[in-house]
């Protein structure tokens, strides 16, 4: 391994490093700032009347947006800082990926045609909502899926890959309960408790079964982990994710109680545990693959674009992005608290 | 499936999402600019005609905006999955560009949306005016990046090739390339028509339907004084930037003009059929010595044929029809905005039929500027960066059949969106006249002066 790590004082050894890092942290808030509004759309087709579907779409409205955008700079990075990786990583999933898209362009539009177009038509447009959404999350988890196993074409490959997607839509719908526990009131709220509970036992055994998985699809991750001292240092991961799980299993089950009381008390919890419980993972599978971006082919520096390149873009970051984390900041201050009913 | 031509297939696949998506930017970069207007002038008036205004063409920014957006994505997707040969190119030069535009724009845009559309309630009305001031400086940011990378495609400058790869060596240089300044005003003038005749349209199609209250009328106004006064300096932009190709691709320029023979008092074509095979025009009508006169400003100027760039020249047919569409929507659009303008000159309504033809006008500028992209960007191939790349060399070697696949889904998806969209748009228009009846013309409110700094 030590060999494939370049003189990291170099610009040509630290900066594809930097990207990698920049692009890594793009996708991760993508992963948990779109998967809310994703499971909130693949929840959507639960809403009981009109009223709560209005009431789910108004939770992430003004966000939905802005939240997009952090796969636009995931793959952006992606394009501009490892174009080699970008050629061989898209290519390779053209398909998934057109699928992908497909189904964001639906969930987006349908965003906006559900309340302007004519009202026969919402229903409709609700349903695109819901199918853009799963569509989305289903082809993302089998991306990711694909991309741990290094493209191949497999009949096993593919099955991990259609597990890790089924896991995905679990998580995803899991993160949009527990938004709409923590932006929600009422009836509502309560619903969101038992959406959260159902996807909650899925998504554990998803996580679970990708943790065995994934050592034996490639033995190289294997070794990564379970050898001596890692197994050790690595520990910590698996016990803090089961820690979260006990936890929110445990919140779920007392906040009906509470919050028919009108006691709001703990309805951020099932939400933070559940970023938790992906920011574990997400560290677990960075630790698995790095510093392959295709993995056993092409290190992150062997796709990297000329640092002069990268020089100028890394400027640009580091001036701008602490003002975007900023502005994101302003705007989820301004629409704290309960969601209310969009209208403009 | 293998009889499939996959570089033909990628760049079909590519035109469509390009088209499909340029239709949305240039709607919303010059429809942020006329929100600001209608808000800077809720704000200085306390006149609720223009709040009114405002919270009606929001609704259409809206809605313009998540499909640029969702449109957007895919072309970021796009770059990769289809033209390999481009990043590993150009890479240095296209990348940095990219960037800036997701950094500068991307985000500023799409959070302050939110603001802008939800949080009038939330925010203070200062916050409310900054936000849209950020929504429309981040869509035009976001013209400034791309048009300089489509520029640079077009006229390459400030770098140097090494081992087949670009490198920068003047990032100025790059960025104001030769022929971006006149590529960033001519778009950014076409994106200010296309919401000039959509906003005159949608309007006149509310003021047919009765539903004449200020707010209607302000728009209607603002839409035809826009259109009046930025079509005679589209043309003349227009001309500038035609002899600036001139300049840097004459190929382009001998297509556009349908001029086989390279020769001195070229004539300006007005109506021909360009035959590939023959290499020569059926059915020619043409003015003798016109087009070295424009192109030149002598009448006896050489302008060189496009016989003699060898096979290295556009298809001439279809660069040739697409720059007469846009040349003549644009003179259409100069017709009607000028008499529209002078019918509605002091405060008067303009005619029933003006109306009309106003409301049939109301995508005419989409027409116009995807005939404007189909000339420049067809007028470039065979090369994908002028000199440096050819489109074939950047084609990737994703299977025919997938991508025959996808872009029949596209197709599909774009088709029904774009149908969508604009039956939405009218039913919002017919929609938001439901309350008109009550609602008699408000006679006491002025006239409002319309200016078009912001337009």
């Amino acid at each position: 391994m030590p060999d494939l790590l370049p003189d990291l004082t170099q610009p040509a050894g630290w900066l594809p490093l930097v990207f990698a890092l920049v692009m890594a942290l793009s996708l991760l808030a993508y992963v948990v700032l779109d998967g809310y509004d994703l499971g909130v759309g693949l929840l959507l087709r639960r809403g009981q009347d009109a009223a709560q579907k209005d009431a789910m779409v108004a939770s992430i409205g003004p966000f939905w947006d802005a939240n997009e955008t952090w796969l636009v700079l995931g793959v952006g990075v992606l394009l501009v800082a490892f174009p080699r990786a970008h050629g061989a990583i898209l290519g390779a999933l053209y398909l998934p990926v057109a699928l992908m898209l497909l189904g964001l362009m639906l969930r987006g539009v349908a965003f906006d045609f559900r309340v302007k177009a004519r009202a026969a038509h919402r229903p409709l447009w609700d349903r695109a909502f819901g199918l853009g959404s799963l569509l989305a999350s289903a082809a993302q988890g089998y991306m990711l899926g694909a991309w741990i196993t290094g493209f191949q074409s497999d009949a096993w490959s593919h099955l991990f890959s259609a597990l890790i997607g089924l896991c995905l839509v679990a998580a995803y719908r899991l993160l949009g309960a527990s938004w709409l526990i923590l932006k929600t009131e009422g009836a509502l709220q309560l619903q969101a408790v038992a959406w959260a509970r159902g996807s909650l036992w899925l998504t554990a055994a998803g996580i679970g079964a990708i943790s065995l998985a994934t050592p034996l699809v490639s033995p190289r991750i294997f070794d990564k982990w379970f050898s001596f001292p890692e197994l050790v240092l690595l520990l910590p991961i698996p016990v803090m994710t089961l820690v979260l799980f006990a936890t929110i299993a445990r919140s779920l089950a007392r906040l009906p109680v509470r919050l028919q009381q009108g006691n709001q008390y703990g309805a951020a919890v099932p939400f933070a545990c559940t970023v938790g419980i992906l920011l574990l993972a997400f560290y677990g599978l960075a630790y698995s693959l790095f510093p392959w971006l295709v993995v056993d082919q092409m290190t992150l520096w062997q796709a990297a674009s000329a640092p002069e390149a990268l020089q100028v873009i890394f400027y640009g970051v580091v001036v701008v992005v602490p003002v975007i984390i900023g502005y994101t900041a302003f705007a989820y201050w301004v629409f704290r608290g309960k969601s209310t009913a969009l209208h403009y | 499936m293998d009889s499939l031509d996959p570089l033909l297939l990628a760049r079909l696949q590519f035109a469509a999402n390009i088209s499909f998506h340029i239709l949305f930017p240039s709607i919303s970069i010059a429809l942020g600019w006329v929100l600001l207007y209608f808000k800077t002038r809720f704000v200085a008036t306390r006149q609720a005609h223009w709040m009114d205004a405002y919270q009606f063409w929001v609704k259409v920014f809206a809605l313009t905006f998540a499909l640029g957006v969702v449109s957007g994505v895919t072309m970021s997707f796009q770059f990769g999955t289809n033209w390999p040969g481009f990043m590993n190119t150009v890479g240095n030069v296209a990348g940095p560009l990219l960037a800036y535009e997701v950094l500068t724009a991307f985000f500023l845009e799409a959070t302050m949306l939110g603001i802008m559309l939800f949080g009038r309630e939330r925010v203070s009305e200062r916050v409310h005016t900054i936000a849209t001031f950020l929504v429309a400086a981040g869509t035009t940011a976001s013209a400034f990046w791309i048009l300089a990378l489509n520029s640079w495609m077009h006229t390459p400058a400030g770098f140097e090739m090494i081992d087949g790869q670009a490198h920068v060596t003047s990032w100025w240089e790059v960025v104001f390339n030769p022929s971006f300044p006149y590529r960033l005003t001519h778009m950014l003038i076409a994106s200010g028509l296309t919401v000039a005749f959509l906003l005159a349209g949608l309007s006149a199609y509310r003021w047919l339907r009765q539903d004449r209250g200020a707010d209607v009328r302000a728009a209607l106004r603002t839409g035809v004084r826009v259109a009046a006064v930025l079509i005679p300096v589209q043309i003349a932009v227009g001309d500038l930037h035609g002899l600036n190709t001139l300049e840097h691709q004459p190929a382009k320029i001998a297509a556009m003009e349908g001029i086989w023979e390279t020769q001195r008092g070229a004539p300006a074509v007005l109506f021909a059929l360009p035959d590939a095979a023959t290499q020569s025009n059926k059915f020619e009508i043409a003015i003798p010595g016109l087009a070295s006169f424009y192109l030149t400003h002598d009448w006896g100027g050489e302008i060189r044929g496009i016989k003699s760039f060898g096979n290295q020249h556009p298809p001439v047919a279809t660069v040739f029809w697409s720059f007469r569409v846009m040349v003549g929507v644009g003179l259409l659009m100069l017709a009607v905005g000028w008499l529209a303008a002078w019918q509605m000159r002091r405060g008067q309504e303009p005619r029933i039929w003006m109306a009309r033809v106003l409301v049939a006008m109301t995508f005419s500028g989409w027409v116009a500027l995807l005939a404007g992209w189909i000339t420049t960007e067809v007028g470039r191939q065979p090369w994908l960066v002028y000199g440096v790349l050819t489109t074939a060399q950047a084609a990737s070697a994703v299977p025919p059949a997938s991508i025959a696949l996808t872009l029949a889904l596209y197709a599909v998806l774009y088709t029904l969106l774009l149908v969508a969209y604009v039956t939405v748009l009218f039913h919002l228009a017919a929609k938001a006249g439901g309350g008109a009846l009550n609602r008699l013309p408000d006679a006491a409110t002025k006239p409002a002066l319309t200016g078009v700094a912001h337009a």
